[in-house]
């Protein structure tokens, strides 16, 4: 077993698992269940409102996980780091509240054709309130949008551009810097969906200078039911809260309420505090790694699994054809078998992949394949899964072969 | 599990070789359509699996109350497609209530909750679908085409 591995219980309990399915969520290293497992014994308490030490722990623990996340990403406040459940709760409440504040009838919203669902169908109930249109930018060969085509559908009517920076089915990332720059001067805002990107780049929201950042904790070995959404104050501080109850207010009487300040105004209830330990224990987990070192694995493991399979004629891989900007996110098909056959077939030799529409119906159908198997990397694995992975596919042929 | 306990020779064979994938009308998805040859009234029905996005289409053609002929069209996996032929081989010439009662073993079958050997024999070669219900991802892909019937002759029933 590789020494990466090895921070991980579940690897060490199935040795001869290949895991590649991280691009739907990574395992989770000893530190990251350590440090959950630590704040339920020594410092669990409700958080914010307690009068006494052990919530003022709780609300350390919760606080100090919050500035470390805006260090991680480069946020200039901490105030403009909420938390949420995962990324498309985080996608909600910016297409809920920022289409209330910005969205009038026939305005327009643009997103892409490779948008997950969770940045999709929240801007399609979105435009349903408000009158508005939902407009497509699509993609290059190479999964990348072009700024002919950005500019292309600008027009003085769209409000809000919301784009993913990396596609979880085409493994492409989007050069934003470009195209964000093109979006403010048409004086659109822009919110980026970030839950594929986070976890193999380092994410500056200031030098992106993007309005809005969405991404999930489980996608970078943090536990499940965290995530968090970056929002420039200017706008958080406009637009109305997402959910209401407790702990997001100032004032309550009988018909009115005034709101808490940023970031409670967009944090009802209570919240995960355990789940937000996890997460700042998993970006120590990222740091001590190094995105160097995880960027330089997982480019080399996409680019490997990229050329081992497309020397298989019967395979068919989507998006670009230098696999190294995969970002270890390969989807392919094999010629006349489905995937989820391909996923069992898969699976009874040990290898874990997806295989469906990955949330991302309108793609597949774009990209003509309706469905396609994924297997998606993280620094984690190595060679020896790869390898796995490609001769199970030519298991898989001959077998089914074999009935024809 | 082993493997060829599900991918099993009845199962590739239906998938490689189906024999009743073909078309009884020009319909696409509309409830009843015609059929050109013939001219007989043909009861017509899409099944989704929200899972996959697969799709099969499958067409009736019910007289007197017995299911005289049947056929199906889209696309799937292994175990949607080989199960669907199964279904439509075991259906034809069957009553109305004798094919709802087959479809709710079956469906009970692959979910696990009829295991009586006896009682299952009743599906004939759908058998080869019982292991299905150790592989719950893929109960779904089995079903597909037994629920649409079920749903298809349950809508029918209703009408008299």
């Amino acid at each position: 077993m590789n020494q990466y591995k090895n921070f991980f219980p579940i690897m060490r309990r199935y040795k001869d698992l290949a895991y590649l399915d991280n691009a739907a969520t990574t395992q989770k290293p000893d530190m990251v269940i350590d440090a959950v497992d630590n704040y339920y014994k020594q410092e669990n308490a409700n958080p914010l409102r307690g009068l006494y030490a052990l919530s003022q722990k709780a609300t350390e623990a919760y606080e100090n996980a919050r500035e470390k996340i805006a260090n991680f990403i480069g946020a200039a406040k901490h105030q403009e780091i909420i938390y949420t459940r995962n990324a498309s709760e985080s996608l909600n409440l910016v297409a809920y509240s920022l289409s209330d504040l910005l969205l009038k009838e026939n305005d327009e919203v643009l997103i892409s054709i490779m948008e997950h669902h969770s940045n999709m169908i929240p801007w399609q109930q979105a435009v349903k309130r408000h009158h508005a249109k939902l407009v497509y930018l699509y993609p290059d060969k190479n999964g990348l949008i072009t700024t002919d085509e950005l500019k292309n559908k600008l027009s003085p009517k769209t409000k809000i551009l919301s784009l993913t920076q990396l596609s979880n089915v085409l493994g492409a990332k989007q050069n934003l810097k470009e195209l964000i720059k093109i979006a403010h001067a048409n004086k659109t805002v822009v919110s980026i969906d970030g839950a594929q990107a986070i976890p193999h780049s380092k994410i500056d929201v200031q030098a992106l200078d993007c309005d809005f950042y969405s991404f999930s904790g489980h996608k970078i070995y943090a536990p499940m039911g965290i995530g968090v959404l970056y929002g420039k104050e200017k706008y958080l501080n406009e637009m109305p809260p997402f959910l209401t109850g407790g702990e997001m207010i100032d004032y309550v009487d009988e018909q009115t309420a005034t709101f808490a300040e940023l970031p409670y105004k967009f944090e009802a209830g209570t919240q995960n505090v355990g789940g937000a330990v996890g997460l700042s224990a998993a970006i120590d987990f990222m740091n001590s790694i190094g995105y160097d070192t995880i960027i330089k694995r997982e480019t080399e493991l996409g680019r490997f699994a990229g050329e081992e399979l497309s020397k298989l004629p019967y395979v068919t891989i989507y998006g670009d054809k230098d696999f190294s900007h995969h970002h270890g996110v390969i989807a392919f098909n094999i010629e006349g078998i489905h995937p989820h056959d391909v996923a069992s077939l898969m699976d009874s030799g040990d290898v874990a992949i997806r295989g469906g529409h990955h949330c991302a119906q309108p793609l597949m159908r774009y990209l003509k394949c309706n469905f396609c198997c994924r297997a998606s990397m993280a620094f984690y694995n190595d060679e020896e899964d790869i390898i796995k992975l490609v001769n199970r596919t030519k298991y898989i042929r001959s077998y089914f072969n074999g009935a024809k | 599990m082993a493997l060829n306990n599900i991918y099993n020779e009845i199962l590739m064979e239906h998938n490689a070789h189906p024999d009743h994938k073909h078309k009884l009308s020009t319909a696409s998805d509309c409830k009843t359509a015609i059929n050109p040859h013939c001219g007989d009234e043909v009861l017509v029905k899409k099944g989704i699996n929200p899972t996959c996005g697969d799709e099969i289409i499958l067409e009736l053609n019910v007289e007197d109350g017995v299911i005289k002929d049947a056929a199906f069209n889209g696309q799937g996996c292994a175990i949607s497609q080989a199960s669907t032929d199964i279904m439509v081989d075991l259906i034809i010439g069957k009553k109305i209530d004798e094919a709802i009662e087959l479809t709710d073993l079956f469906i009970k079958m692959v979910r696990g909750e009829e295991k009586n050997e006896t009682k299952l024999e009743e599906l004939d070669e759908a058998m080869a679908l019982k292991d299905v219900s150790h592989m719950p991802a893929r109960v779904k892909c089995a079903v597909l085409a037994w629920h649409t019937l079920n749903e298809m002759l349950k809508e029918k029933e209703s009408q008299k």
